[in-house]
This record gives structure tokens, C-alpha cells and sequence, in this order.
């Protein structure tokens, strides 16, 4: 079981939640981040005041898959997210030792 | 030690408060006159007489009631000023709640907008119960060159009846409701300085710094530009000298300011400069992200000061007529001018117009255009505005980087420095020569010939001056005080944290 959290511009969330349903992944979670990687912030003035802000709004999504359906998650995570400009976001997956479903108490592969 | 002395200094007060109006009861309500005139029968005009010291300068009046000749009835007020006037003055309480209130709260970071909104409501408040009991009197209660008289405290002798004068002869308005125009204008300006050390002040310590500098440095400076025996009691030379002698010190000079350049935003921008300047920047200034928590509230309030201001200015002509109706259109024109002027300016040198420029081009426009409103014409009023706009832009930025000092919410770069150019623009603008309506003669009835801009302005400047020293040296004086009375900042750790939590324990939302 791997769980794979990705970064991503908030406006392609819908896109990568449909993508992602097309193929068989049943639930995400998501919240609301603030990051930069290379992408560079904006400046803002306020009268005299001026800041930068380098942390841009995105979305970071969590879903837990069995290890068979890791390549195609990526792939369309990779795909809907994508629009070829700088600060798309980044995918990492990570291992999942135990998952349990709080309603009925199944869990490892049951419980995805 | 701090908190045993305020608490016995708050119970000396409320103390002082509960008693002293039992006294003030017992005598006999005062007669309608203090200056008594004879009537304008026989007095030659004095057309020659030295025009310079002739020529009356309109400001501010006092509410001296007229003569109470045994035969003359009680002047009634003209039903249309008075109702007016209780328009006018509900407009300038909307600048404050919630006008100013919005605009400051704005501003700053989102765990300070409850110190922010409390500050307001409660120097509001305070400064509204002082002015009914000595304010008024000390300010408008009777002749001195720098405080009135207490002959009025407690609003003793003032019955719905009494009236007060306006800049014309033989017309009058309530006495009460002038008391409570004013007295809207005693609780706003106070609280303009608290813009300079938001963020860090001590609620005790805001409440305690504006109940002294409204006593030493507002009424004195309010009493010293506005009050005179009003125009009834001017009919010859001789009672125009008796007069002078007998009005605020720089109204005697002839200082003009129409609704309080000098009173309120030059008086307010000196002290909330020092403020800043003595109690510090707040922690990590110049490093963390201090933006506006909320430009959308900034706005709301600027329009609320907006339309709020014609009732600050067109309310100062005390009546209803074509002087208030100039008044109107310049508060107009000349915001207008600087919102404009604020906007384009940034554009071309920021590359963006912002919305919080744009509001503080309007606010930077109508603190400009207070001391002129009713003095000069509408093109006089774009050009006040237009300036205004440029140089406070530069006061906020340029200026503020030159002092140095963290003045938060930029109370000296808009009205300070706002005032002091809408002061000396006054005696250029006020020129017939420019537009501007000239100085009355009260003796001839007439308009002075003869205008000097730059003798005017010469007298301006000494006003600003004055009000400038004199709020100076008030407001160290008194900062020190509440420093060694109550402290005047908050612990490091209620900075942090934000003075909603700290000082208010509240938080304005909750994410």
C-alpha cells in the first residue's frame, strides 16, 4: 500500500479528482498549502510598504492505493495537473504501513 | 504600583464626576448674554479703518448667546440650519463608527482588528462624557486667548432654548446641538492618533494618553482658532477690537480654518508623529509581513469618511445656505482631485494603482481641504486636492522613510502633513483673486478689498506652527506620563500574539 500525496496549482484540482476517479481511486484528501519551489512569489505594495511573497496557494491531495495502481495514479495526476509552466507541483509517494476503515474496523487491502 | 495608582486615579475621576454635577444644579440658570452689544443702530461703517485688522476672518463660532436686550425677544432659530445641523453632526459621528473604525481596522493585521475597533468605540465615548462636562466650556464656554471659560461646565445655563451664533448676523442655532457638533469633532480627532502606535499600544494606556492631550492640546487649540464673541457683537471698530481681544489667539490673528486643519489633523498628526516616535516600532517591522488584513474594510471605511466629511465640513458654516452648498462641492471636487491625482501618481511610479492608494488619496484630499472648504472656490479646491494627492503620497513613502519612525497607519504622512499643506493652500485658495470667497468685514458687512495672499499665508503659517508646538510638546509630556502612570506598550508576548487575545480576549474571526 503506497500513499501518494501531490502538490498541485489549485485551480486543476477538479481536472486531477476526475482523472483520478476515471481510474478506480475511490476517496482524497485535500487541503489548502501555501509553497514555492522555483517559482518565484509576487510583490505587493502597500503605500510606502513593500513585500514580497515568495508562498504561492496550492493544493496538496492525499489518496492511499494498493501497489498496482501506483503507475497509473501518477500518470494521471501527472497528466490533469500539467499545464507546462513553472510551479505545475511535484508527486511523492510514500509507503503505507496499515489502513484502517474506522466504520466497520477492516483493514490493510479492505480498507482502501 | 501602576495598577494601584490608575485604579485610585479612575475612582478619583468617576468620583470627581458623580459629585460635582449636584453643585453645578444648584445655581440659577445664567442669562442669555455674556457680551453684551447694543444693537448695530447708529455705529458708522468703518470703511477706511485699517482693513487689515478690520477684515474678520470666518472661522469656527463661538456660542456666545446674543444681547439680552429687556425689550428684544430670544432670537429663534431657523428651523432649516437646525435641522441641517443634527443632520450634519449625525454624518460626522458616522465617521467614526463606523467610518474610521473600518478604515484603521482595515489596515492592520487580522489578531489586532478588535484593538483597533475597541479603541475607536471607547475614545469615542470617554472623549463624548468629558466634552459635556468641561470640554465645551473649556473650548467654547467664553472669551481667553488659549481655554474658554468653566461658567458653561456641566453645560450649566444651556436649555433648548439657548442659541448660538453662526457666521451670519442675526442667525442662530441651537446651542445644544452646536455643543454636540463639536463635540463629535472632540471624540474623532483623538482617535486618529491611536493609527500611529497600533498594533502595540496599551488599551489602558490609548484611553488614559487621549483623555490628556484632548484636555491640554485639543481644547486649547480648538478654543485658540475658533472661538470669538460671534458677528452680532461686531458692529463698529470698536467692538471688532474688543472682540479680537477678547477671541482665541490665533483667530485674533486671523488664522482661517473652516472645519479644523489645523484643530484636528495637523493637532493629531504632531501627536501620533511623536506617539511612534516614542513608543517604537512594533517587533519585526521591516521583516515580517505586516499587509492590510483587509482592503475591502478600508474602503468601506474611506467612503463612510467620504460621505461622513460632508457633514465635518459643510456642517462647520453652522447654516444652511450657498457658503454650505460651496463647502459641499469643494469636499467634493477636491477628494475627488486627489483620489485621482494619489492613483495616477503610484501608477506611474509603482506601476500599479492600488486600491489602498486610491483610498488614502481620497482621505489625503478632504484633510487637505477641511481648513478651505468654505473658503476657497472649486477650482481652487481640484488644485488643494491634486496637491494633496502627490505630496501625501510622499509622506507616506519618501517622508515616512526620511523620520523614520513606524507610524502605522501613516496618521502624520496623510493628516499631518495633509493639513499643513490644506493650511497654507487656504491662504493662497481663499485669494478672490483665485476663486476663493475672501475675508468678511464684519464692520462694512462686506468682503475686505484688499486680500494679501502672501500676508495670509504668513498667518497660516504661524498657526500651523502653533498648533504644531504646542501639540508637540503636549503629547511628550503626556506620553511620559501614561509611560510612568501605566506603561504605554504591551509585553512582547501580547504583541505576538495580537491585542484582540491579549488585551480584548476575543478574536474578530475565526478560520
Amino acid at each position: 500500500m503506497k500513499l501518494i500525496t501531490a502538490i498541485i496549482k489549485p485551480f486543476k484540482l477538479d481536472e486531477v479528482r476526475e482523472a483520478l476517479s476515471t481510474i478506480g481511486v475511490q476517496g482524497i484528501t485535500v487541503t489548502e498549502v501555501k509553497g514555492f519551489g522555483r517559482q518565484k512569489g509576487h510583490t505587493e505594495l502597500y503605500r510606502g510598504a513593500e513585500y514580497v511573497v515568495d508562498f504561492l496557494p496550492k493544493v496538496k491531495l492525499e489518496a492511499a492505493v494498493s501497489e498496482d495502481l501506483v503507475e497509473r495514479v501518477i500518470e494521471a495526476i501527472e497528466a490533469s495537473a500539467r499545464t507546462g509552466k513553472i510551479g505545475d507541483g511535484k508527486i511523492f509517494v510514500f509507503d503505507l504501513e496499515q489502513v484502517v476503515r474506522i466504520r466497520t474496523g477492516e483493514t490493510g487491502q479492505d480498507a482502501l | 504600583m501602576k495598577r494601584t495608582f490608575s485604579t485610585l486615579l479612575l475612582a478619583a475621576v468617576l468620583g470627581l464626576g458623580a459629585l460635582l454635577p449636584a453643585v453645578a444644579q444648584d445655581k440659577a440658570p445664567a442669562t442669555a448674554s455674556t457680551t453684551a452689544t447694543t444693537p448695530a443702530a447708529a455705529a458708522a461703517p468703518a470703511d477706511d479703518a485699517k482693513p487689515a485688522e478690520a477684515a474678520v476672518a470666518k472661522a469656527e463660532a463661538a456660542p456666545e448667546a446674543p444681547a439680552a436686550d429687556a425689550a428684544a425677544p430670544p432670537p429663534v432659530p431657523n428651523k432649516g440650519d437646525t435641522a441641517w445641523m443634527i443632520v450634519a453632526t449625525v454624518l460626522v459621528i458616522l465617521m467614526t463608527i463606523p467610518g474610521l473604525a473600518l478604515f484603521y481596522g482595515g489596515l492592520v493585521r487580522a489578531k489586532n482588528m478588535l484593538s483597533i475597533l475597541m479603541q475607536t468605540m471607547m475614545i469615542f465615548s470617554v472623549v463624548t462624557v468629558l466634552w459635556v462636562i468641561y470640554g465645551y466650556p473649556l473650548a467654547f464656554g467664553g472669551d481667553g486667548m488659549f481655554y474658554g471659560t468653566l461658567d458653561k461646565l456641566f453645560l450649566k445655563g444651556i436649555t433648548p432654548d439657548s442659541v448660538a451664533a453662526t457666521f451670519s448676523k442675526g442667525v442662530y442655532i441651537p446651542e445644544l446641538i452646536f455643543v454636540a457638533f463639536q463635540c463629535t469633532f472632540a471624540a474623532i480627532t483623538p482617535i486618529l492618533i491611536v493609527g500611529a502606535f497600533a498594533e502595540r499600544i496599551k488599551f489602558s494606556a490609548a484611553l488614559l494618553f487621549c483623555v490628556l492631550w484632548f484636555t491640554f492640546s485639543y481644547l486649547p487649540i480648538a478654543h485658540m482658532v475658533w472661538y470669538w464673541a460671534g458677528p452680532d457683537a461686531i458692529t463698529d471698530a470698536a467692538t471688532l477690537e474688543a472682540v479680537t481681544a477678547n477671541a482665541g489667539y490665533l483667530w485674533a490673528k486671523g488664522a482661517l480654518d473652516f472645519a479644523g486643519g489645523t484643530v484636528v489633523h495637523i493637532n493629531a498628526g504632531v501627536a501620533g508623529l511623536v506617539g511612534a516616535f516614542m513608543i517604537g516600532k512594533r517587533l519585526g517591522y521591516g521583516r515580517e509581513a505586516m499587509a492590510p488584513h483587509s482592503l475591502a474594510f478600508t474602503m468601506i471605511g474611506a467612503s463612510l469618511l467620504w460621505v461622513g466629511w460632508f457633514g465635518f465640513n459643510v456642517g462647520s458654516n453652522l447654516e444652511a445656505n450657498g457658503v454650505a452648498a460651496l463647502a459641499f462641492v469643494n469636499t467634493f471636487v477636491a477628494t475627488a482631485a486627489a483620489t485621482v491625482a494619489w492613483s495616477f501618481a503610484e501608477w506611474m511610479s509603482k506601476g500599479k494603482p492600488s486600491m489602498l492608494g486610491a483610498a488614502s488619496g481620497a482621505v489625503a484630499g478632504l484633510v487637505a481641504i477641511t481648513p478651505a472648504c468654505g473658503f476657497v472656490g472649486p477650482m481652487g479646491a481640484i488644485v488643494i486636492g491634486l496637491l494633496a494627492g502627490v505630496v501625501c503620497l510622499w509622506g507616506v513613502s519618501g517622508l515616512k522613510r526620511l523620520l523614520g519612525a513606524d507610524d502605522s497607519l501613516d496618521v502624520f504622512g496623510v493628516h499631518g502633513l495633509g493639513g499643513i499643506l490644506g493650511a497654507l493652500l487656504t491662504g493662497v485658495f481663499a485669494s478672490p483673486s483665485l476663486g476663493g470667497t475672501g475675508v468678511f468685514n464684519y464692520v462694512t458687512n462686506a468682503v475686505s478689498p484688499d486680500y494679501s495672499i502672501l500676508d495670509q499665508v504668513w498667518i497660516q503659517a504661524q498657526a500651523v506652527g502653533t498648533t504644531i508646538v504646542w501639540s508637540g510638546v503636549v503629547s511628550v509630556i503626556a506620553y511620559k506620563l501614561v509611560d510612568v502612570v501605566v506603561g504605554l506598550r504591551v509585553s512582547e508576548d501580547e504583541e505576538r500574539e495580537g491585542l484582540d487575545i491579549s488585551s480584548h480576549g476575543e478574536s474578530a474571526y475565526h478560520s
